[in-house]
Formats: structure tokens, C-alpha cells, sequence
């Protein structure tokens, strides 16, 4: 059922998970949308600059010729806007809500900076360290699983939620991350639960039509990125 | 019904302040726990928030919520009833403030932390930077979200306001630590005017922390800094 969108636009980047976590929350409601493949590092669109002249930074959702910006603050915007079209991203109680607001903060504050952290570093301590960090935060991750999503196969329940999204759209990076570093981060022996988490995430629709293939990922890591982190 | 609620709380913390008027707008009565500072963390601090170990926590029927841009949405949606929204209503208007919460969070918060701790005057330079252009950012947004009403949120005190509200005290005893004029009169009108509106509101009148007293804790933690740095 797709909902009428020359109203909306969507600046990204094909790598960016934060831009990814709008895909997929604009594929779970069926909206169609303009997407726009923004240059992040030199010649940024006059649309971005305009649109987030704060960060200046992918995603940006633009709605009836309004940016909205920071991807957590879109996915909820997205939800509360079609909350009558297709599945729930946020959970209704208020407590659950709490939850996976946290953990998705946690993941963008934590996880995530010290997981990347892996591939930018070039210390063998440093590089040691950040394997830890992510490694600590899987854990808590996979306990918070167990604890309070309860054995069912999202953690947003039957269907992907907030939480899946905020944290399943790190996965194209996680595994270009894993390739690059050879070293299993997902490990299904230390991480069972999230390991088939990871694996029922990856095969829902939308989310295979927006992640990135792993490949892809480390090629542009290769060819781009380890450079630019390097100089 | 005050066991109910409960709140680990510190009196400086801003954080902990913007919890404490959310609860106060909607009536909502709780058992305030003061924490203490560094080693001798509570039992109940550690179980209640064992990834950070920080306050504020909000303890509702026995269940943690962390976080205070967090808690501050869901005692808005918990106590819907109990007093104003917190949050606007419209999901646009919704998003501005949470981007610009999200904005003082990431930013303009550290600003004025790294004031506080600042070591060098080329440190504090960038921090005082920094801030102001949080400040100039956040007078451009007062005037183009508020259109002429009293607050951020219209008419009443709302999430924006409670969030940038709660750090005034701080910006108080920074100006007079540093010398410095943050909220400067001639720059930044609107957010003078606003601030004035916001401290005489009943309820902050209650709660903020005296100017004095908060002083006095600042010069202590210079002072603790300053011994440390000489060891």
C-alpha cells in the first residue's frame, strides 16, 4: 500500500546506517520517496547545507519542504506521522519505549564509535581496546535481549522494531568490519541470541533492499576511507 | 503513592533538575535519593543504571529508566493527564525540539562542562566558543519555533525549555568563574527575555539550586582539580 510522496525526500548516503535506518523505516510504511545520493566530502549540496545547516550530515528527511534531522528523530517522526499505515516502529507501552530509546542510544554513544574505532586505528593496543569495547557492548546487548525482549524474534516483538532498526543497520558495517579485521564480532558461539537475531534481521524485505552488500562496503573502505583515516 | 516513584538524584546536576520539574508539572510525587560523588556509588545507583552508573534515574514501580532526555518523554507519556504536555503535540514541532534537546545535549552541554574543566585558556577559548555558538544558534531557533509565545513549547514551560532551562544556574556560576559573558544581553535578547520567564516560573523558582551554593561546590571542584593537576 504505498502512500502518495512527491512530498518527501530523503538525503543520504548508500553507506551511511543512519540513512539506512530512514530506508527502512520509510519501507516499512510503504511510503515512496524521493532519494537523493548526497557528496559528503567536498562539494556538499546547496539542499544539505540548507536543510541541515547545523551538521550539515546525511539523513535528512525532508516532508512537505521541512527538514527533519538525526536519524533516531526521524525514524520517530516517520512513525508518528504514518501512525496509521503498516506496523508500529515504537513500542505503545511507555516503559518499553524507555528501553529501546536507551539502547539505541547506547549503540550510537558507545557501541558503534568503538566498533568503527577497530578498522580506523592503526595501534595494536588501541585496535585491542576497541575490540573490547565492542565486545562489551555485545554483551550487554545480548543480556538486554534475553532479559527484556524476552525469546521473541525482534526485539520489537513479532515484527522489527525501533531498537532492530536503530541497531540492524550497523550490520553491512559490521560485517565489512569483521572482513577488513578478521575477527568475528557477532560471534554466534559468545552471542548466540543475537547471532539469529542478526540473521532473521538481515532476510526481512525492506531490510535486504537497503543494506548494503558487505563487499561493497569493504571495497569503499579500501579504496576511500583508509586513507582519509590514515592522513 | 510517593514509594512509587522514586529519583537518584544529584542537587547540581542539570540533568537531574530537568527530571525534577517534569515530575513537579505533573504533580507527580517521588522519594528524591541524593547520590554521592565518585567512589561510594549506591547499591541502588549501580543496579538501577549498571551501564553508566550516572543520575539521573527515575525508579517507577520498581523498574529503572535512564537517561534524561529519556525520562523526561516518558513521564510525558505516563502522566499524559497530570499536567500540560511536555512535548508538543505535532509531530514537526516534536522533532525541532527534540533535535535542538538532542543539539544541547551533544554540543552545548560539553561546552560548558569543558568551561568547567578546563585547564588552559586555549581550552577554555574553544569551550566559550563553542557555547556561544550554541547560544546563537539557539536565539535563532527561539525566535523562528516560538513565534512570539513565552516559551519554546507556547505558552507553557515545555521540553525544550526544561532541557536549556536547567543548565541557566550553571551559565550563572561560569560567567562569574571565567569572567566571561555567555548570555549576553545585547547578542542574545530573546534568549535573555526567555530566561528571565523561565526562572520566575513556579515551578523552577522551586527547584533550581541556589546561585551561592552552586558557587561554592564549583570553587571545590577547581580547587580539587587544581590540587590534583599539581600532584
Amino acid at each position: 500500500m504505498a502512500v502518495s510522496g512527491d512530498e518527501v525526500k530523503l538525503l543520504g548516503t548508500w553507506a551511511s546506517p543512519y540513512a539506512i535506518r530512514v530506508k527502512i523505516a520509510l519501507g516499512l510504511k510503504g511510503v515512496s520517496y524521493e532519494y537523493l545520493e548526497q557528496q559528503l566530502r567536498e562539494n556538499k549540496s546547496e539542499l544539505l547545507l540548507k536543510s541541515n545547516p547545523v551538521y550539515k550530515k546525511v539523513p535528512v528527511l525532508i516532508h512537505k519542504d521541512q527538514p527533519i534531522c538525526e536519524s533516531a528523530i526521524i525514524v520517530q517522526y516517520i512513525d508518528e506521522v504514518w501512525a496509521g499505515v503498516g506496523p508500529a516502529i515504537l513500542p505503545s507501552d511507555p516503559y518499553e519505549r524507555a528501553i529501546a530509546r536507551f539502547w539505541a542510544v547506547y549503540i550510537d554513544d558507545k557501541w558503534f564509535p568503538a566498533t568503527i574505532k577497530i578498522i580506523k586505528v592503526k595501534d595494536e593496543k588501541e585496535k585491542a581496546e576497541a575490540i573490547e569495547q565492542s565486545f562489551a557492548g555485545l554483551s550487554l546487548l545480548e543480556e538486554a535481549y534475553k532479559k527484556s525482549f524476552k525469546g521473541k524474534p525482534f526485539f520489537g516483538g513479532d515484527n522489527i522494531g525501533y531498537l532492530d532498526i536503530a541497531f540492524g543497520s550497523f550490520l553491512g558495517w559490521v560485517r565489512a568490519i569483521e572482513k577488513i579485521s578478521d575477527i568475528k564480532l557477532i560471534d554466534e558461539a559468545k552471542f548466540p541470541l543475537l547471532a539469529k537475531w542478526a540473521e532473521r534481521f538481515g532476510s526481512v524485505t525492506t531490510v535486504k533492499e537497503n543494506i548494503p552488500k558487505t563487499d561493497k562496503v569493504v571495497e569503499y573502505y579500501s579504496k576511500v576511507l583508509k586513507a582519509l583515516w590514515n592522513a | 503513592m510517593a514509594k512509587e516513584v522514586k529519583l537518584l538524584g544529584q542537587w547540581v546536576s542539570p540533568y537531574v533538575l530537568r527530571v525534577q520539574i517534569a515530575l513537579e508539572l505533573k504533580g507527580v510525587s517521588y522519594e528524591y535519593l541524593e547520590q554521592q560523588f565518585g567512589e561510594n556509588k549506591s547499591e541502588l545507583l549501580l543496579k538501577s543504571n549498571p551501564v553508566y552508573k550516572k543520575v539521573p534515574v527515575l525508579i517507577h514501580k520498581d523498574r529503572p529508566i535512564c537517561e534524561s532526555a529519556i525520562i523526561l518523554q516518558y513521564i510525558d507519556e505516563v502522566w499524559g493527564a497530570g499536567g500540560p504536555a511536555v512535548l508538543p503535540s505535532d509531530p514537526y514541532e516534536r522533532a525541532i525540539a527534540c533535535f535542538w534537546v538532542s543539539y544541547i545535549d551533544d554540543k552545548f552541554g560539553p561546552s560548558l562542562v569543558g568551561l568547567i574543566r578546563g585547564k588552559t585558556d586555549e581550552e577554555n577559548a574553544a569551550a566559550a566558543e563553542q557555547a556561544i555558538l550554541g547560544l546563537e544558534l539557539l536565539e535563532e531557533a527561539y525566535e523562528k519555533s516560538s513565534r512570539g509565545k513565552r516559551f519554546f513549547g507556547g505558552d507553557d514551560v515545555g521540553y525544550l525549555d526544561i532541557v536549556l532551562g536547567s543548565s541557566l544556574r550553571w551559565i550563572e556560576v561560569i560567567e562569574i568563574m571565567r569572567g566571561i559573558k555567555l548570555l549576553d544581553n545585547a547578542k542574545f535578547p530573546l534568549l535573555m527575555a526567555w530566561a528571565e520567564r523561565f526562572r520566575a516560573a513556579a515551578v523552577v523558582k522551586k527547584l533550581m539550586p541556589e546561585a551561592g551554593k552552586l558557587m561554592e561546590y564549583a570553587k571545590e571542584v577547581q580547587a580539587r582539580m587544581n590540587a590534583a593537576a599539581a600532584n
